[in-house]
């Protein structure tokens, strides 16, 4: 017995295109055209993005780079800020992001697990969510007056550290739930299945696997925040930060500098500032911004490593 | 019912690891299980087969109570997990986990080695008594001799549990719920996502636990329930349509739709 008389019999089916089958068509060129057109279109917006980043970064480092050195970072601005170095709105600005994050990290990481662990779907945490998303779209001049209202005012504080990093810490508030609720939905279900599975309670799953899994996403959010937070000047002017000072703030109750207002300040509040001085302000500001975001990426990069999975 | 059938109705009630009686169960208006009953033998491997959608891991899920999480699942009836019920209101929903281990159809090991998988859930429900380290090493290599895959970890118990393969995370997933001594294991289509050698390995193991566990596995596969299982439970559209030893139910079902469905009819 042959296998021809075993199988199903072909059918001949009539070849329609009369030309090679597969060679190319005219249709085939003009999508290939099309194609290569939206590729060199789409790669030249990103240039485009690239573009002001480089401008920005080379103007300032032209015409500030030379101030920069040890000592303009850690003397005081003398001769009515034309001279001299930027310690006191350095170190102010150190203390300020420092307090506002130590007020806001703690708290959002806190909201975001109950919003994304605890939370059910109902009308209650889509207001949350509503109030969180309007709280991010907040102009930043609004925070400060309702950091003037609130914590200037009513709970006293007077123009001081404590009020500027206090509007500052709600002011990245959203961000930080937001970053850190997202940190934690990247953690595969599945995990958080395995463990509840096997007994464990929502406070062991969060503690034990969502956590320590989340834990690299959570601090970018963070580290990012702090460069965005570094950069804010209305926020800071009428809540805490001085426009000169000739003394380091001695607690969190007192005024300080800080390096946003004062680049603001000399660039165009003081007459007879050198040009180069502005810039190097400014080279100082983006430089710890890039720093910061440099250590975040670096960070990421080390415990994505480190991840398990 | 008078005292000696009720009795009597214990006595028999030992044999049985899960007793379902008259359950319903809807997802919101949609009714997916319509009044099973069913004795499940304890210590046996009991398959459940039915075409996709006819509810056969919903009743599976319903045993460890993992469905109700879904938050629009309504339950009546009741089932009985060695003669207690376990949708009384007394029943604490940690224990019932514990008691009642589930593998699923994907392998879910946990993000950390393979010694932390198997420990999590001793960790979990174990932690009021103090353990040496060498209690807890016998504990890992007592759990992976039972499924199988000691000789193949012994070495690499600090490894990450993901770096093994998929057939070496199953086996692992079972033996991580054996540290806390669970009588029920319940099975979701613990194969479906392995190769023929997998799938014969895995097999092979859920065998040797059987007389040590009672096991109720859903399976797609036919052949799988025909050869891996002792009593066969064949669903189809929310209901129960036969339950027999797993010999009768290939050779002589009872049911037309049961011969169809196993002589692939449909499904």
């Amino acid at each position: 017995m042959s296998v021809e008389s075993m199988s199903v019999e072909a059918m001949p089916v009539e070849n329609k295109l009369t030309e090679s089958l597969f060679a190319e068509s005219q249709l085939n060129v003009k999508n290939k055209k099309i194609q290569s057109l939206y590729r060199v279109l789409f790669l030249m917006m990103t240039l485009l993005l690239i573009l002001p980043v480089l401008i920005i970064l080379g103007t300032l480092i032209v015409k500030g780079g030379s101030m920069i050195s040890i000592d303009f970072l850690f003397t005081d601005p003398i001769n009515g800020m034309t001279e001299g170095g930027i310690f006191p709105a350095l170190l102010g600005t150190v203390w300020l992001v420092s307090l506002a994050l130590l007020i806001s990290v703690p708290l959002g990481i806190a909201a975001a697990i109950y919003l994304s662990e605890y939370a059910s779907e109902n009308w209650f945490t889509r207001a949350i969510n509503l109030a969180i998303i309007n709280l991010a779209g907040v102009p930043s001049i609004v925070h400060a007056l309702f950091g003037v209202g609130a914590f200037v005012m009513f709970f006293g504080f007077g123009t001081s550290i404590m009020a500027a990093s206090l509007t500052l810490a709600i002011m990245t508030l959203p961000v930080v739930i937001v970053s850190t609720r997202e940190a934690l939905q990247a953690v595969p279900h599945a995990f958080r299945e395995a463990c509840w599975n096997m007994g464990a309670t929502r406070w062991q799953t969060i503690r034990r696997v969502v956590l320590p899994n989340a834990v690299s996403g959570i601090l970018t959010g963070v580290i990012l925040e702090v460069s965005r937070t570094t950069g804010e000047t209305a926020p800071i002017m009428f809540t805490g930060a001085a426009f000169f000072l000739p003394f380091l703030p001695q607690s969190v109750f007192d005024q300080t500098m800080a390096l946003s207002l004062h680049l603001f300040v000399v660039s165009t509040q003081v007459p007879n500032v050198p040009e180069s001085l502005p810039y190097a302000v400014a080279l100082v500001l983006i430089g710890m911004v890039l720093l910061m975001n440099s250590v975040s990426i670096a960070f990421r990069m080390y415990l994505r490593g480190k991840k398990k999975w | 019912m008078n005292t000696a059938t009720a009795e009597q109705t214990n006595e028999n009630a030992n044999h049985y690891a899960i007793q379902s009686k008259k359950l319903n169960l809807w997802y919101g208006a949609f009714q997916a299980l319509f009044d099973i009953d069913l004795d499940i033998k304890s210590g046996i491997i009991t398959s459940l087969i039915g075409p996709s959608g006819c509810g056969k891991s919903t009743f599976l899920r319903s045993i460890n109570r993992i469905n109700e999480r879904l938050g629009y699942v309504r339950i009546e009836g009741g089932i009985h997990v060695h003669k207690q019920n376990i949708y009384a209101d007394d029943v604490e929903l940690i224990q019932v986990r514990k008691q009642i281990g589930m593998v699923f159809q994907r392998p879910n090991p946990l993000p950390a080695t393979i010694k932390e998988n198997i420990l999590f859930g001793h960790k979990l429900h174990m932690k009021d008594k103090s353990y040496s380290s060498a209690d807890y090493d016998d504990i890992v290599e007592s759990s992976l001799r039972q499924v199988l895959l000691w000789d193949k970890v012994k070495d690499k118990l600090n490894h990450k549990a993901i770096s093994l393969s998929l057939e070496e995370q199953q086996k692992l997933c079972i033996a991580r719920l054996l540290p806390v001594k669970p009588n029920v294991l319940l099975m979701d289509e613990p194969c479906s996502a392995l190769d023929p050698k997998g799938t014969a390995a895995v097999e092979e193991l859920i065998w040797e636990l059987r007389g040590e566990y009672s096991i109720l596995m859903v399976t797609h596969n036919m052949a799988q329930a025909r050869r891996a299982s002792d009593e066969c439970i064949f669903m189809l559209m929310g209901k129960v349509v036969e339950h027999q030893k797993t010999d009768d139910l290939f050779v002589v079902p009872k049911c037309k739709e049961t011969a169809d469905y196993i002589e692939g009819r449909y499904g």
